[in-house]
């Protein structure tokens, strides 16, 4: 008998046997992990789509009926909007900073923040601006202390994002900026910046997705009632999409329950929106070098 | 050792440079003039410092973390390590090529040649146009992009961009072109080419080429230095300079010929 051929017994037998076993494993699992995420966005769609009709884009909530979300819609727009006006600026020079003037202890410090930043529950940022925006206006809840509070969730991410998409800009391209006489702040500004645009665009569309459920920190901070619409951004309470779900979720009617399903829905689809338009800005204008 | 008295009318003389990377001595007491309108070959093994050598004469070398330089450069007359000189002037004065193509990858041909220009005064689009095509020529890659001038300098082949890279760099207008390996990576007929363009750039800028390729330094430089390490971890020196066909036909010193007959390195 040839060596090549050798009969599958004994241990043979047994390694191809835990082969296969493992192999399964593995390929089981990961169908696991993904089972959560379709059973909720089904779950969620079944749930939800029955009440997404013009009334519940165009009404304010109802307490008795089925209403709409108008205001909620309004509120993420605006507080999720200010809240990247605030983070994006910051976040992008933070980690242009830590990228290329980092390596000191300075750099070593604002790394070392931003990541314990990134483990901090939202419910204590919330507390924070609470103590911090709202009890220094007056007591008043506003979109501005919201977009505040998101913004501190959003800029340790974008921070750490940046500055490894501006590290990933290989130095040759750096040394051929400078080499022509190119200052240092023009050679960041106008060949690394461009070279690593789409992973910082990308970086900023998930810590945008990632705020936009956000709803223990907007409690304490915007308030959020049924029908709280403030036209003022620094003064009077409004609401979002994620803290009407809350609100009306927890509704005796079973019809109003409904609205927070339909809210839910559209929540997870801009959620979904943001993630799936980073992946294909990233696809679309990375990988040039 | 100091080969100072060969050339009458330097645009760069260097003068007992010694070059740091954080405690390591990379490059011990070099002196050498370096002539008007000429091509000057850098040859020696690896690691000897030649590359070094040329990023202190541009001041590219103070960009690596905790490197550090003694002594003097002069360009025209005037160190360019003295109080008060901005590097970002000298590195216009002084251009330099890299061993890898490294054009611009957000930035389409057009705007590779012109990136070093763009600041500064305002350029008219027609001077732009024209700075361009010029530049291109000279880098004799030219006939090659001319239909293709909007598309991105990635797009080329290695030995195109490394054209590109040297167009890029001589629309700066610099005086002098430091050119680190340039062939290197790329093919015999690329290398040709650059070879060819290099003889060309002599008659309006002084060139100073590191290579590894003896050939290549018969082939296109008026003189030569020799780098060498006595031993590993030791700080490179310039063991020999002088005319090209002297040092290959005559070199002075044993490890010299050693080098050039091929016997090493």
């Amino acid at each position: 008998m040839s060596q090549l051929r050798r009969p599958m017994t004994g241990r043979f037998k047994r390694r191809r046997i835990m082969d296969r076993a493992m192999t399964f494993a593995a390929y089981a699992c990961a169908a696991l992990a993904i089972i959560p995420l379709t059973w909720i966005v089904i779950y969620v769609f079944v749930k939800g789509i029955g009440v997404w009709n013009a009334r519940f884009f165009t009404q304010l909530p109802a307490l008795f009926e089925a209403g709409g979300v108008r205001n909620g819609i309004f509120g993420t727009l605006e507080v999720v909007g200010l809240s990247a006006a605030i983070g994006v600026p910051v976040g992008v020079m933070a980690g242009i900073f830590l990228a290329e003037y980092g390596d000191n202890i300075l750099g070593g410090t604002v790394r070392f923040t931003a990541d314990t930043m990134t483990g901090v529950p939202s419910i204590v940022v919330g507390l924070f601006v609470y103590g911090v925006v709202v009890l220094n206006t007056g007591g008043a809840y506003s979109a501005f202390a919201g977009a505040v509070a998101l913004a501190i969730l959003m800029i340790p991410i974008i921070t750490r994002t940046t500055e490894e998409m501006i590290r990933l800009v290989p130095n040759s391209i750096r040394e051929a900026s400078l080499a022509l006489g190119v200052p240092r702040w023009k050679t960041i500004l106008r060949v690394v910046l461009p070279t690593a645009l789409s992973g910082i665009v990308t970086g900023v569309f998930l810590s945008v997705a990632r705020v936009a459920g956000e709803t223990a920190p907007l409690i304490m901070t915007i308030f959020g009632t049924y029908y709280a619409i403030s036209k003022n951004i620094f003064d009077g309470p409004t609401t979002t999409l994620s803290l009407l779900i809350y609100k009306l979720g927890g509704a005796p009617n079973p019809e109003v329950v409904k609205v927070a399903w339909g809210a839910s829905l559209l929540l997870i689809l801009i959620v979904l929106g943001l993630s799936l338009l980073a992946r294909l800005i990233f696809k679309g204008e990375g990988a040039k070098f | 050792m100091s080969y100072l008295h060969e050339i009458s009318e330097p645009v760069v003389e260097v003068q007992d440079l010694n070059m740091y990377y954080g405690a390591f001595k990379a490059l011990d007491s070099v002196g050498m003039k370096i002539a008007k309108n000429r091509i000057t070959a850098l040859i020696g093994p690896s690691g000897c410092g030649k590359s070094t050598f040329i990023r202190g004469l541009n001041r590219m070398h103070e960009t690596v973390p905790g490197a550090r330089i003694e002594g003097k450069v002069l360009l025209d007359g005037e160190d360019v390590y003295a109080e008060n000189v901005d590097p970002v002037r000298v590195r216009r004065k002084v251009g330099m090529v890299f061993q890898k193509p490294n054009p611009f990858p957000t930035m389409s041909i057009y705007d590779n040649v012109i990136a070093g220009i763009k600041l500064g005064r305002r350029h008219k689009k027609s001077e732009l146009d024209e700075i361009v095509e010029r530049t291109l020529n000279q880098a004799a890659l030219w006939g090659e992009v001319k239909n293709k001038l909007k598309d991105s300098g990635m797009s080329l082949s290695g030995g195109q961009q490394q054209r590109l890279c040297i167009a890029r760099t001589l629309a700066v207008e610099p005086e002098v072109i430091l050119m680190d390996e340039p062939a290197s990576a790329l093919d015999p007929i690329s290398t040709q080419k650059i070879e060819d363009a290099i003889q060309d750039l002599k008659k309006s800028y002084t060139v100073v080429i590191v290579t590894h390729n003896m050939q290549q330094a018969s082939r296109v430089s008026d003189y030569t230095g020799f780098f060498f390490i006595e031993e590993m971890g030791a700080p490179g020196q310039l063991w020999e300079f002088g005319e090209t066909e002297r040092i290959f036909s005559n070199p002075k010193r044993k490890e010299t010929e050693d080098y050039v007959t091929g016997r090493f390195g």
